[in-house]
């Protein structure tokens, strides 16, 4: 930037730009191939494919018009707290994202099941209803089986998901050893905490696979096993994408950094990545107390 | 970027031209005029909509359309006046008006606003195309309760994935006015300085941002129960479908004020302008839209009293619903205080703001009635309940879009507006749309219940004088349409107050507005403490 004064006295306003509109076009894609797939119609999966090699496009494209212009050095401190707000407002999102589901977990364990079983003023219901139901957390034997299917068994929290927990609060150490090196300017200590971070992201998330291969041909701990099969695989399975894309962005980050991207003062694009993993993190804690523990 | 100089002047920067120029702007003034043509088609689509549905209960008896598609109507008359009409005009408004009104450049993250808005008309089309997909539109009403819904066509993935488009939309639009907002301020534009608009659309952006994800996640739970074999929804496998209904009214309740907060910034910016005496209470209109957007997230249990809950969740529900009227009592006392010994002229958008108050306060007082329990019982699902929120919904928020459009359309277009048509657009509305719906409030109170195609005769008169209120108020809206592209095309020079009470930031650019608004900061004396 030839000018840097007016980069500091003016905001930067991008020109305009063709990647958000390829990002709409690459979701509506995917909804529809999606929504025929559910539907049974034949292309389903092909229009899917379609649309998510069009958003991998666009990834790639509207991240490199973002890093090139943060390498420029376009993007001074009164952008990047726009940046800040922005990520910092997303990540909350997410975090009322999962309350929905955490709101979920606790509405059964606390209401529905002991009313299913007369508790409160449900005598009737349980009366009523099916009487034979003993309301129990987690829950294997299911009021009725009808349409649904009953597991042998539930993870415990003191094997794979204490091992996981300790992965997780491992990487979020490494992703700050890996900021203060940056900080301090220590290239090599940034690369190696970065690589441990992406490392163990993986280790958890092919620790999570197995744990699911084990609930589903082991356990007979399947989705369709009622509201502890409902809420332990859409909590821990969202929860497992959010650590996927998180090592994604991690991996970014660390090749970005092998190229020698960011400066001690300006690195916001790792920030934003360490939050969002701190933030996977924090929800993790919550599902192993709250889903595999208690 | 090589050449610094095309950095330094925006104002003659490169943009496509044609389809292009619309498709990847990052210009929050066309991306504002995107949100509100978009948003009044799809006015004038939901309002089609609305036609057959009094045609339909004009008279008692099946007449025009089957019960199913009344109900695919119903469904998605509501899901596309909230989601499609009044959001994206209330982001139109932010769009256009923050940025001038707190002296920015243009918003904060101006490819992520291309975004927000180009989500829409996919989003759209996703929900709209389910008109025409086997087993009919969704029609279990737009509260998509199961099990009912669970009972949809080849609709239904169609429905949840729009649900999650819009609100991805939804969220990245109030993250962006956030961020513009704290960050973009010209410099003695301090927060308490703020135009009333742009303090409420901080705080729906708020309520946005915490309600909306809940939405996602409730619609996710549903299509996981439908194709995926979970028991979220159903008590067979631990669940239960009155659970649904907590977590979608958990973002239901902030919804409605989500949809009702920019309207009272928007009146709160007009009417001091005609009054020509700054508004009453500024500091606590402020408080007492936060304190409406706080209690907004301990009430929604007050839409299922008559579901079954606790009786201390049924108390609890009905005080913190009634502490509501106050914060809003604050509100109209401030608005009638600031017209109290004024000055007084009758412009079109001033009396869509005086008409806004006296008839969202009606709105109001229905609401305070279905907000006593033991009365809801009564009137829960009624065609009251239809009454109470198209009170709030058409003569506030939308009554209060159409003020902020005649008070705003000379600053966007250069152009006055035809003030005789104006008049006689408000005129025509404000009594068709008391014929429209102050009679279902009698119809509520004598036993119709809501969403049905056929009614017992006893209700036949009312019905029939609602639907004549409903096709003057739907006609009117023509003339509505007609003035806009009137004053798009040309008319009289409109100077840059436009209003001679006028104060603000924005009436200080010229009219209209050049294409980047605040290139460079202005100057902390033109921001004054003045009419807002």
């Amino acid at each position: 930037m030839a000018n840097a004064q007016a980069a500091h006295h003016h905001y930067f306003v991008p020109e305009a730009s063709k990647w958000p509109i390829i990002a709409t076009i690459s979701i509506f894609t995917m909804f529809v191939g999606g929504a025929l797939t559910l539907n049974n119609s034949g292309i389903g999966p092909e229009v899917l494919g379609a649309g998510f090699i069009l958003f991998v496009y666009m990834l790639f494209g509207w991240f490199g018009d973002v890093i090139r212009e943060s390498e420029k050095g376009i993007y001074g401190q009164w952008e990047d707290t726009s940046f800040r707000m922005g990520m910092m407002w997303f990540i909350f999102s997410e975090v009322m994202f999962f309350a929905a589901f955490f709101g979920a977990l606790f509405y059964a364990r606390v209401l529905s099941v002991p009313w299913l079983s007369g508790a409160g003023s449900e005598a009737t219901t349980h009366a009523v209803l099916w009487p034979e139901f003993l309301a129990d957390w987690p829950l294997l034997k299911l009021p009725s089986d009808y349409g649904f299917s009953e597991a042998k068994d539930v993870i415990g929290a003191w094997g794979v998901p204490a091992l996981n927990t300790a992965i997780l609060l491992a990487s979020g150490g490494t992703v700050t050893w890996a900021h203060w090196g940056l900080q301090k300017n220590n290239r090599s200590q940034l690369v190696i905490g970065l690589a441990l971070t992406v490392a163990l992201g993986a280790l958890f998330v092919f620790m999570q696979a197995e744990e699911y291969s084990h609930a589903y041909n082991h356990l007979g701990l399947t989705l369709n096993t009622g509201i502890y099969g409902a809420t332990f695989f859409l909590l821990t399975g969202f929860h497992g994408f959010h650590v996927t894309m998180g090592t994604i962005m991690l991996a970014v980050i660390l090749a970005r950094s092998i190229r020698g991207h960011f400066k001690p003062e300006h690195h916001f694009a790792f920030e934003a990545v360490a939050w969002y993993w701190h933030f996977v993190d924090v929800v993790w804690i919550g599902l192993f107390i709250f889903v595999y523990w208690i | 970027m090589s050449d610094a100089a095309v950095h330094h002047d925006h104002h003659d920067a490169h943009h496509p031209s044609g389809i292009m120029r619309w498709l990847t702007t990052t210009n929050h003034k066309d991306i504002g005029t995107m949100y509100l043509v978009f948003s009044l088609m799809m006015f004038f689509v939901g309002g089609a909509m609305a036609m057959v549905i009094r045609l339909e209960l004009f008279q008692p008896g099946l007449q025009w359309v089957d019960p199913q598609f009344f109900n695919s109507m119903t469904t998605m008359h509501a899901l596309v006046m909230i989601f499609g009409a009044v959001m994206p005009a209330w982001t139109g408004f932010a769009n256009w008006m923050i940025p001038m009104m707190i002296g920015a450049p243009d918003m904060a993250l101006p490819r992520l606003n291309n975004w927000s808005f180009w989500i829409l008309p996919f989003a759209f089309t996703l929900l709209l195309t389910t008109l025409f997909l086997p087993g009919g539109a969704p029609a279990g009403g737009w509260t998509m309760y199961p099990p009912l819904v669970l009972q949809t066509g080849a609709a239904f993935p169609f429905l949840i994935f729009a649900v999650h488009f819009m609100g991805a939309s939804s969220v990245a639009g109030a993250i962006n006015i956030i961020a513009t907002v704290f960050n973009l301020r010209a410099p003695g534009m301090t927060l308490m300085k703020l135009p009333l608009f742009v303090w409420t659309w901080i705080i729906t952006a708020f309520l946005l941002i915490a309600s909306i994800p809940v939405l996602a996640g409730a619609v996710t739970m549903l299509l996981t129960d439908k194709f995926f074999g979970t028991a979220f929804f159903s008590a067979a496998g631990g669940g239960d479908p009155v659970m649904f209904q907590h977590i979608f009214w958990f973002f239901g309740h902030p919804e409605v004020y989500i949809l009702i907060l920019p309207a009272f910034g928007i009146v709160s910016a007009i009417i001091p302008t005609f009054a020509r005496k700054p508004l009453f209470g500024y500091s606590s209109m402020v408080y007492a839209s936060a304190s409406i957007a706080f209690l907004s997230f301990i009430v929604w249990a007050h839409h299922m009293f008559t579901v079954g809950m606790p009786l201390a969740g049924e108390l609890f529900f009905m005080y913190a619903t009634i502490l509501i009227a106050v914060p809003t009592g604050v509100k109209v006392f401030n608005w009638v205080a600031t017209m109290w010994q004024s000055s007084m002229t009758f412009e079109t958008p001033m009396l869509f703001a005086i008409s806004f108050v006296v008839l969202f306060t009606i709105g109001g007082f229905s609401g305070l009635m279905l907000g006593i329990t033991p009365v809801d019982f009564q009137y829960h699902d009624t065609y009251f309940v239809v009454a109470h929120f198209h009170y709030v919904l058409v003569t506030g928020a939308v009554f209060a879009l159409m003020a902020g459009t005649y008070f705003w359309l000379p600053k966007w277009t250069g152009h006055m507006y035809d003030e005789t048509l104006g008049k006689l657009h408000f005129w025509l509305s404000t009594i068709s749309v008391n014929v429209l719906f102050f009679p279902q409030h009698f119809l509520g109170l004598a036993g119709m219940p809501r969403r049905i195609p056929d009614y017992a005769v006893q209700f036949a008169d009312w019905n029939m004088v609602s639907s004549i209120g409903g096709f003057v108020f739907g006609l009117s809206q023509l003339l509505f349409l007609a003035v806009i592209v009137k004053c798009a095309r040309g008319g009289a020079k409109a100077s840059d107050t436009v209003w001679e009470g006028a104060r603000g930031l924005e009436w200080t650019l010229p009219s209209p507005p050049p294409y980047h608004s605040f290139s460079t900061p202005p100057a902390p004396a033109s921001i004054d403490g003045g009419y807002r």
